[in-house]
Formats: C-alpha cells, structure tokens, sequence
C-alpha cells in the first residue's frame, strides 16, 4: 500500500547497478562512503535546519520576530553562524589537558551519529536494521555524557568542573527512566528491532493501543529525554545564570560548534526513538477499529517519510515548548524527581503493562 | 590553610570567583565563593567595580546639580532618588511646594517603581531559566519609558524633580497616556502570576530558600519589598508620608515567611498598590503652579540634614553636612542596595549556587547603587 513511497526499492537498486560495475568487497566500501557521506550531510542539514527552527520558536514564544537578516526570514542565519565559527582560530587553554580537551567535541559528536544508524525514517531509510536496535540505541545514547564530563574535566575551570558532574549526576540517573519507559513498550511490541516494532504499529499506533501505560510511559520518556539531552528545564550542566557556559565555558570556535550541534543533534534522536516506539514511526495514523477502514486508507496516501519527520518535529516543538516555558530546577530537586517519583512510577507502570499485556486488555 | 579546608565528610572546599563579569550579577559584583560541591559555605561580596565616587563629587556639586547625580545610584529608581534631594532641600529651607508638585512627584514615583519591578520580574526569570518572562516584563516596561520619554525627556535617568518643584509641566496628553497603559498593565500583571508564580519549579525553588528572619532584617538594615517580606514594616511611605502618600489609601505589603518566594510575591503585591495609588491620583491633579519660588543659588543653612524616600529597592537616605555654602561640606547616601547585599553571606549559607541566584535575584540588587 505504501510501496510507492518505499526507499528499499532505490537502495537495492544503487545496490545492484554497483555490484554490476565491480567487486563485492568494493562495493561495500562505496556504499560504506556513500552512506556516511550522506549521515554527514544529514547531521550538518538537520543541526542548522533545528538551530533556526529553535530561535524561531523561541521569537514565537517571546514576541520577537527572530533571525530576519540574512537570507528570506533568517533562513541562512544558522548557516553564516556556522561559518563563522568555522573559521575561528582554534584555542586551547594553558593549562587544559590537551589531549582531552580536544577529544571531548568528538565524542559528543559521534555518538549521535552511532545512534542515527538504527533509526527508521521512512520505509527503507534505515542504515542497519539490528535485531537488538532499542539495546543498541539506549547504549550509545549513554555515551555522549562522557563527551560532556570529559570536557568539563579537561577544561581545568571550576565552572566546567561543576557543569560537568551536574550533567554526569543527571544523566546517568535519566538513563534508567528513559531505559525503562522503553521497556515498558517493549513488553508491547516483543521486539528489539527498530523496524519490527514500525510495522507492529501497522493497524495502529502502540500510544493508542497501549492506552493508559503507553501515555504514562510516553510522559515519563519526554521527561527523563529532556533531562538527558540537557535541555531546558534540565539545562542546568550549562545553567547560564549559575554556570555562564557550564562545560562548555573554555571551548570556542568549532569545537563549541560541536557541543552545540550535538545537543540539537541528540534531541532529534530522542525525538526519532519516541516517534518509532510511541506514534509508530512512519506509519499512517491508522485507528485500530473494523470501522475505520476508511479514514485508514485515506491516511496511506500520505508518504511515510511526511509521517516520519511530521512526528519528529512535532516532538521536538514540544521540547522547545518546555525550554521557553519553564524555569530551570536546581540539582537536588532534578534528581528527586527522578529517584523519588518517576523511577517508582516507571517501575509500577512497567507491572501495569506487564498485567495488560498478559491479559491482553490492549487493542 | 589546606587543613582548614577539609570538611568533615573529608571533602575539599574551593574558591569560585563569580564575577565581576557573570550573567547573575547584574553589573560588575563580585562574588568570593566558598564551596563545599554544590553547597555554599561562604560569600564574601568584593564590591567597587562601578565606583564613580558621586559622594565626593557631590560636595563640589550645588544643591541643584547634587540631584543629577542621584539617578546615576540606582537607575531604575532615578525619579525617587531626585526627590530625596529635592525634598531634602525643600524641608531645609521650609519651602511649601504646590499639591500640584506632590500629586506628580507621587505619580512618577508610583510608574517608576512599576517599571523597576517589571524590570526585576523579568530578569528574576532569567536568572531561574526562564527566559521568556524576560522579554515579556520589557514589553511592558517599554511603555512606562515612553510616558517618561514624553513627560520628562528621558527614559531613565529623568532629573525631573528639582528643589522647589519640577522642571516643567505635565504635557496635555499625560493623564491619557497614564490611563490607557494602566488599563494594558492590569490585564498583563495576571499574566505574570501565570507564568512565575503558578509555576510548580518556580516555587518549588524559591520557597523555604534564603530564610530572613525579622530580627535579621532589622538588624542588618534590610528595606524595601526584601525587608517587608521578612515583616518589617518599613515603608517609608507609611512611616514618613512624603509628597502625596498621606492622601492616598494603600497597603503596606508585609509578609511572614521571609523566604525567597516571599519577597517575590511582596514585589508583585506592590505593582498592584502602584496601580491603584496612581489610578486613586490619575483623575486629580490639582492645578497650581510647578515651581515654588526659588533664589537662582540654593544655599542651606548650617547644619545636618537627613532625607528618606522610600524606592523601589527600599530606604533611600540623603544625609547632607552644609557649612553655608553653596555647595554641601559633605553628602552622604544611604543606598538601600548596599543593606540588602550585606545579608547575601547570612542567608545563602548552606544553600545551592543555584539558590544562591535566587536569593541575590529576589534581593533585587542594583550595583551602581552598592558602589556608588
């Protein structure tokens, strides 16, 4: 029905006119290049698309008007940010532990890139589809803190220092919550699989199937996502009015380019994971009722890449929503709020779901 | 020194400079930090990074030129801060200023303190990580320095108040202008209320944070909404009716809990008896004229003088030595910012540094008028 739309036509097509020209092993390579070329491409296209989108939403929210300058509406504004920061010389402070300081920006910015392989979509627009591929996700996703508490380490600045621990603190304890609201979907789908768990979603989205525990488990990844990609109101590892920068105080030029770009980065992935587990990737809205056949095929008309990337921003406007909305929490009151209120309300809807999975009490 | 440090968990304390130049403070202070973590042991405020030395320029200065120097103490007070000397040279040389002159001087001193506590909502957000409120508190605001643009010239620093009256009438559209942005303002402070102090993590992080005691505001000489917050009445307004207080009904806005988010809601609170003191004067402003009769040099008597208005920030004093001449032998302020940061060390101990910007946030610091 949605074949059309379907990107596994044209990949085993570039497929098969590639393995026409040479040898197995050289064409992995090309494909190997081509693919990473394009994620490149992606995450540059993606990091400057969600910059503008932020400082345009946050003008929205704040009765300003925004980037106008350069380019229609401000458009090219991110971009002449980034060049700008491009050509700036790079610095590393006297007393910075050189080798680490200069690490910390790759991590950070691999580890997204780690993490968008297993991620579908649309229909066939997937890198690798692993058998264990929410394992996967929750792994790598763990890794980008290492990146933060690195470069507040190796700054040598009391500030970085403190930012640094703080998002260390915060992000290893969101790590269980964000863990076990996917697991609690897991139950549900009975896959690990990225794109299994898309086309468990066929006759209907898991948020709508799942009902009541799906809703909670979806409130709880929000939240504990949030925290995890240090954005508002968890920012605190950067806390502008408490920490000026926080890690990222000593960086400059392209290296802070890179923290920056990650955290935009890291939200579309947290974003692309709630949409593939909760709203079913790219997957129609479909109700899962005899009779809504109708409005069901209606739906198939529009593609599954519109349906992909509608979700993920629609996701993602609702973080901004909160950055611009609320004030930050301060570091004691963040991680009760973990420890103290969504771990136990995780682990009771983890049973929940488990009692309506056995008992089938889900559409 | 390194023994001294180690605290009893075993852990190490440190040394943070935050500022002169960091986002919270405001201007140029700067905090010596104690820190055990994330928890504060001691601060030890470094202050003088903005001194321009206004006392002692004030003594070559005439009673007249004295008054442009105080809007340069705490700006967003300016129109109060002129009338304390205006006011102090008045009462010296028992000069009677027309009802005229007092109803305005009570309605400027009402829109300047609106507009320095839309100002403080706004970057009291700011520091807690809302950005949002901060853009919207200067949406209002903007208003407020167009009336004071059309009226006096200037949209800070106003220098409308002079000893014996005001340096020029109202303009014919004043009351208008007045009315209309009040009318705007009452359906935007519900906003406010919305935005902030709804807010579940606002709350959460100003309440039971930087406890003041009565005792301690007293002692330590805290004024204003800050001091009001710990229930010590000390509205100057209510104490010592200056201009046009005595003539108008409003509340003294006293709280119990002394904590941050007291202090806040002492500031909102306010806005609303500012609305309604200006809405009670608005309809009449007497007519009369605008300038008591003057000699062209001011020269007060020998002797002491002491002045006090109440600003936005709290007790502003003007205490002048005059020998006779033209010019005072000494001048002395008393700024309400300088008390009201004397008690940052007592009350942010044993807090986070994130209290620590709420606590310095809803003491309501301007630095100019600390180092004057």
């Amino acid at each position: 029905m949605n074949a059309i739309y379907d990107f596994s036509i044209l990949t085993a097509w570039i497929h098969q006119w590639l393995s026409g020209l040479m040898e197995p092993t050289a064409v992995m390579i090309t494909e190997m290049v081509i693919i990473g070329t394009i994620l490149i491409l992606f995450v540059a296209a993606m990091g400057l698309v969600l910059v503008l989108a932020e400082r345009k939403v946050a003008a929205f929210f704040q009765l300003r008007l925004g980037p106008n300058r350069v380019g229609p509406w401000g458009i090219l504004q991110t971009l002449a940010d980034f060049l700008k920061l491009l050509t700036k010389e790079l610095i590393t402070t006297k007393s910075a532990d050189k080798f680490l300081y200069n690490l910390a920006p790759f991590i950070v910015m691999i580890t997204p890139f780690l993490a968008l392989g297993v991620i579908p979509f649309a229909p066939g627009l997937q890198i690798m589809d692993l058998n264990i591929g929410v394992f996967f996700i929750t792994a790598v996703s763990s890794m980008g803190v290492l990146g933060i508490l690195i470069g507040g380490w190796a700054s040598n600045n009391k500030y970085s220092l403190i930012g640094g621990m703080r998002s260390a603190a915060m992000v290893v304890s969101y790590e269980l919550s964000v863990t076990l609201a996917i697991m609690t979907m897991v139950i549900l789908t009975g896959t690990l699989s990225m794109s299994e768990i898309v086309n468990s979603q066929a006759d209907g989205w898991w948020i709508i199937k799942g009902h009541i525990p799906a809703l909670i488990a979806f409130i709880i990844y929000l939240i504990a996502s949030t925290a995890e990609t240090n954005r508002g109101p968890f920012d605190l590892a950067e806390a502008e009015s408490e920490l000026t920068a926080g890690f990222h105080t000593e960086y400059g030029g392209i290296k802070f380019a890179f923290f920056f770009l990650s955290e935009f980065v890291n939200m579309l992935i947290v974003s692309s994971i709630a949409t593939v587990i909760f709203f079913g990737g790219w997957m129609p809205f479909h109700l899962p009722f005899e009779w809504a056949t109708g409005f069901n095929h209606i739906m198939d008309f529009i593609p599954g890449i519109v349906w992909g990337f509608g979700k993920v921003t629609f996701i993602i406007f609702l973080m901004m929503w909160f950055r611009w909305t609320f004030p930050r929490l301060r570091i004691d009151q963040i991680l009760n709020l973990e420890w103290k209120y969504l771990l136990p309300m995780n682990l009771i809807n983890f049973l929940l779901m488990s009692l309506i999975a056995l008992t089938g009490f889900y559409l | 020194m390194q023994a001294e440090l180690i605290s009893k968990e075993g852990t190490q304390e440190y040394f943070v400079n935050m500022g002169p130049q960091h986002p919270s403070t405001h201007g140029v202070l700067r905090l010596l930090l104690t820190l055990d973590g994330e928890i504060i042991r001691k601060v030890e405020p470094h202050i003088g990074y903005v001194h321009r030395s206004i006392e002692k320029m004030a003594e070559f200065d005439t009673y007249k030129q004295i008054v442009h120097l105080t809007d340069r103490l705490d700006y967003l007070s300016a129109h109060m801060n002129n009338e304390a000397v205006a006011l102090l040279v008045e009462n010296a040389l028992q000069i009677e200023v027309s009802d005229r002159v007092k109803v305005i001087r009570t309605i400027m001193n009402e829109l300047t303190r609106l507009g320095s506590h839309q100002l403080w909502w706004g970057v009291i957000g700011m520091d807690m990580g809302a950005i949002t409120t901060f853009l919207y508190a200067f949406r209002d605001r903007e208003l407020i320095n167009d009336i004071m643009e059309e009226t006096t010239g200037a949209r800070l620093t106003m220098n409308y108040n002079t000893p014996g009256g005001l340096m020029f009438d109202l303009h014919h559209n004043f009351q208008k202008q007045v009315k209309d942005y009040l009318k705007f303002f009452k359906t935007k402070l519900p906003e406010y209320d919305q935005l902030l102090s709804g807010n579940v993590i606002f709350t959460e992080r100003t309440k039971g944070v930087g406890k003041l005691s009565l005792a301690d505001a007293i002692s330590y000489g805290v004024t204003g909404p800050s001091g009001r917050a710990s229930g010590f009445s000390c509205d100057v307004r209510k104490t010592q009716p200056y201009s046009a207080y005595d003539r108008v009904k409003f509340n003294e806005i006293l709280m119990v809990e002394g904590d941050s988010f007291a202090r806040y809601q002492s500031r909102v609170n306010e806005m609303w008896e500012s609305i309604s003191i200006i809405e009670q004067l608005i309809d009449n402003i007497p007519e009369g004229p605008i300038m008591a009769p003057m000699k062209a040099v001011v020269k007060l008597p020998k002797g002491e003088f002491y002045q006090r208005v109440e600003t936005a920030r709290g007790e502003f004093g003007v205490y002048v030595v005059s020998d006779g001449n033209k010019t005072p032998y000494r001048v002395k302020f008393r700024s309400p910012g300088f008390s009201n940061l004397s008690v940052l060390d007592h009350i942010s101990r044993g807090h986070k540094i994130a209290d620590l910007v709420a606590i310095m946030s809803t003491l309501d610091l301007v630095i100019p008028d600390i180092d004057r």
